[in-house]
């Protein structure tokens, strides 16, 4: 046992006010779906949480006719001005509730709730204070001197980060006049229609947000519907290749943010215990189920041997466990499903002859569980160096010359995120102009701000979410 | 630091610019990341068992120290009864590590403590400025360690150090050493002189390389004192030491840590940056006054149920 064993601090769990049911949130009511109900459950001990009336195609009809009459007659028509009130009442709401918001997050997703307190739900309120703010200024964004919103916008967002995603999606598309139709995912449905609640209570015009829980094929009848004027995609590359493919010659104004393998490289005049923080940050960041994660570490070939010495003793240290514990650093992995897949990944790198390093942490008995794991002698040919794990797995490969840094970075048909470790600002400028990634953070990893844009190259999806930029996805420009 | 190069520790000490290449060689430290790292430590929560165990641990690293102009040898001897009795009606609170004072009263401490294994730290060399000529500080340092002195707490010559005369400051910190003979030496490095966290980690290095037992950040007398980021970089240090050579060295905050939430802090902060083998008072110390009794006032919560005031714990 250990010297300081931290004893159990757990948040309780009664703050999420957890209900028996949720429905569906449309025209500004909750609403009983016509769909199959489903049940969400808690990934760190397999519970039923809630069960949760879904949306079939009619209901969907309802619910973008709905979000057209708010667009038409009132959301369009609004000064500015008076929207940007709404925003930020939006805003404050999410902050009076954000503890509650927390604890229903990391029930429902299985991420600790030391993230879901400290960056999920805080970020969340902060991209609608951001984009209340550009409300009344559309002006002077750079795009003409009277941009007009799109229309109705469909959009579906990924299970990693809920109600961030859902912030990320609807902040901008109410600053910019548009009305939506938000699909959460399948696992992760509750905080997005406790959302529903936050709507009514900031008197928010009905149909201006309309929530439409189900499965995929949900999202599908929905970014297909004939009814919406911009799909906006956060997911799988597979998935947003088919949305692509369905909405081909539709006319449909489209984001996607999909897949990455980011690479995290590391050069030896690196800062280097804050590299490892890093890394660290870069991978088991919400247990690697993160779009951006730094799952591909580039390290100089003169300081591997040291740098993978103080990256194992820092992630021995990483705790994991019940998610509500405030002392847990990794909690649950989402669904049985992503288990498998990692699990599946995983066995292919030991297949495959990369050196697996597990860290030796407990594991809880119940729930979905990965202790982090580090490969090290990865080869770019490998499966764990080039698809997409979305868990707590790091490959890590060598370099020896910035030049083929750059070239190992780039060579993955993603390009979401880099990080650049070196004290060398000269080098960073060269790195950020070679590398092929659309966020490119230099020492430090997996930092969001409302204020920078944020999206992909090549099969990492188009379009930008954040900043002035990702005001364009939501105006006819 | 390079790999080549702690395999060749001796190297670096072998003359001046061999030393200044091994110190300028060390890698830097990101002031954001650390600050980060910081932050993020801070925000455990640690409750019951270990809450009271980090109180305990807390109370017996605890230099319970007196540095003022007006120290007589009444207050040190008051302060000495406070180490050896924390909490006289709780007689199971632990004793704190060692009285800290100036090199002329340690003869009162000495005498106050005698038996308790209670140790006597003083400070020396010119304390706090360190502005004085080698001899000077010698004389200062053989006076405490003569006077019974178990622990000296030197300081090093910040303006040696910023000027780049790093031998300078190798070479006072090794005369002490020898000067200090059975004594402990604690090097202080004044971390708000030196002010990078860069300038923390050479100097932290330079005082290993040089010989001290343990590397404490400040004098108290400076503003900032001891901040969790910078112990961070020195906890990051003598794990980094160790690694290299095997051997233990400990560090001490000192100054401006008054609360028992805060010393919760650093006691996370040394389990998770350096290792569980640090939380020893042999490898961990807190330059404290009023820092006791908030311990003992929160040990009592911890064992009563409820809070007490504070005139249930005696003054200094």
């Amino acid at each position: 046992m250990a010297l300081f064993d931290y004893a159990p601090a757990p948040e309780n769990r009664d703050i999420a006010n957890l209900k028996p049911h949720y429905r569906p949130f449309i025209n500004g009511e909750f609403v009983d779906g016509n769909g199959e109900p489903l049940k969400t459950i808690n990934p760190a001990t397999g519970e039923v949480l809630a069960e949760v009336s879904t949306v079939d195609t009619t209901d969907i009809d309802r619910a973008v006719q709905a979000a057209r009459n708010a667009y038409e007659k009132v959301w369009r028509r609004m000064p500015g001005s008076e929207r940007a009130k709404y925003l930020f009442r939006l805003a404050r709401l999410i902050q009076e509730r954000a503890r509650e918001l927390a604890v229903l997050e990391t029930l429902d997703n299985g991420k600790p709730i030391k993230e879901s307190r400290d960056v999920d739900i805080p970020t969340a309120a902060a991209h609608f204070f951001y984009h209340a703010g550009w409300a009344d200024k559309l002006s002077y964004a750079g795009y003409g001197p009277d941009p007009q919103p799109l229309g109705v916008a469909g959009q579906v967002i990924p299970w990693n980060f809920p109600l961030l995603m859902l912030a990320w999606k609807i902040a901008p598309a109410l600053a910019c006049g548009n009305t939506v139709v938000l699909k959460p995912a399948e696992t992760t449905p509750l905080t997005a229609l406790v959302f529903g609640e936050l709507c009514q209570q900031a008197g928010l015009p009905p149909g201006v947000v309309n929530i439409v829980p189900g499965a995929g094929d949900v999202g599908a009848a929905l970014v297909s519907h004939q009814g919406i004027d911009k799909v906006a995609f956060t997911g799988s590359t597979e998935v947003g290749k088919i949305i692509q493919r369905q909405l081909a010659g539709s006319g449909k104004k489209m984001t996607m943010e999909l897949g990455g393998k980011a690479a995290n490289i590391v050069f030896d005049d690196a800062p280097l215990d804050q590299a490892v923080e890093g890394i660290v940050n870069g991978i088991f960041f919400n247990q690697g189920h993160v779009c951006c994660a730094g799952s591909r570490l580039l390290v100089q070939e003169s300081i591997a041997e040291e740098l993978l010495e103080k990256l194992r003793y820092r992630v021995s240290t990483l705790r994991i466990g019940d998610p509500l514990d405030k002392n847990t650093d990794v909690g649950a992995i989402n669904s049985a499903e992503q288990l498998a897949k990692i699990r599946e990944l995983v066995a292919s790198g030991e297949a495959e002859g990369a050196e697996r390093w597990t860290s030796p942490c407990p594991l809880p008995e119940k729930g979905f569980f990965f202790a982090p794991t580090v490969f090290s002698g990865v080869h770019p040919s490998m499966r764990i160096a080039r698809e997409e794990i979305f868990g707590p797995v790091l490959s890590v490969m060598t370099f020896r010359t910035p030049q083929e840094a750059v070239t190992k970075a780039n060579n993955t048909p993603y390009g979401l995120s880099a990080g650049i470790w070196t004290e060398k600002g000269s080098r960073i400028l060269w790195m950020t102009a070679q590398l092929r990634a659309g966020v490119v953070w230099a020492n430090t990893f997996n930092r969001f701000d409302p204020t920078a844009p944020f999206g992909g190259y090549k099969e990492s999806g188009f379009g930008r979410e954040g900043g002035r930029a990702g005001l364009e996805a939501y105006l006819d420009v | 630091m390079p790999q080549a190069a702690l395999s060749g520790l001796d190297e670096a000490t072998r003359d001046e610019s061999s030393l200044r290449r091994f110190l300028d060689g060390l890698p830097g430290v990101d002031q954001v990341g650390v600050e980060q790292r910081a932050a993020s430590l801070a925000t455990r929560s640690i409750k019951k068992a270990s809450k009271l165990w980090a109180l305990n641990t807390a109370i017996s690293m605890v230099d319970l120290t007196t540095l003022e102009g007006a120290d007589t040898v009444g207050t040190v001897r008051s302060l000495c009864a406070k180490a050896r009795q924390p909490d006289p009606e709780r007689p199971d609170t632990p004793r704190v590590a060692a009285v800290c004072v100036y090199p002329d009263l340690v003869a009162t401490a000495v005498e106050a403590l005698e038996g308790t294994g209670i140790g006597v730290a003083s400070v020396a060399t010119a304390f706090p400025s360190g502005r004085s000529n080698l001899a000077v500080k010698l004389a200062d340092t053989k006076l405490a360690v003569e006077s019974g002195a178990t622990e000296v707490d030197m300081v090093i010559d910040r303006g040696a150090f910023l000027s780049g005369r790093y031998g300078a400051v190798f070479d006072e910190i090794r005369a002490v050493k020898q000067a200090c003979g059975d004594a402990h030496l604690k090097v202080i490095l004044e971390t708000g002189e030196l002010v990078t966290y860069d300038n923390v980690r050479k100097a932290s290095w330079l005082a290993l390389l040089a010989g001290a037992d343990f590397i404490k950040t400040s004098t108290g007398k400076v503003q900032p004192a001891a901040t969790l980021p910078v112990t961070h970089v020195m906890l990051q240090a003598v794990r980094d030491w160790y690694t290299a050579t095997g051997e233990l060295r400990g560090v001490k905050p000192a100054g401006g840590i008054r609360s028992a939430k805060d010393a919760i802090r650093y006691l996370v902060a040394v389990n998770e940056v350096a290792g569980e083998e640090w939380l020893t008072p042999r490898l961990f110390r807190f330059g404290a006054s009023s820092l006791l009794n908030d311990l003992l006032l929160q040990r009592r919560t911890q064992l009563d149920g409820h809070y007490s005031g504070p005139d249930y714990v005696t003054v200094n």
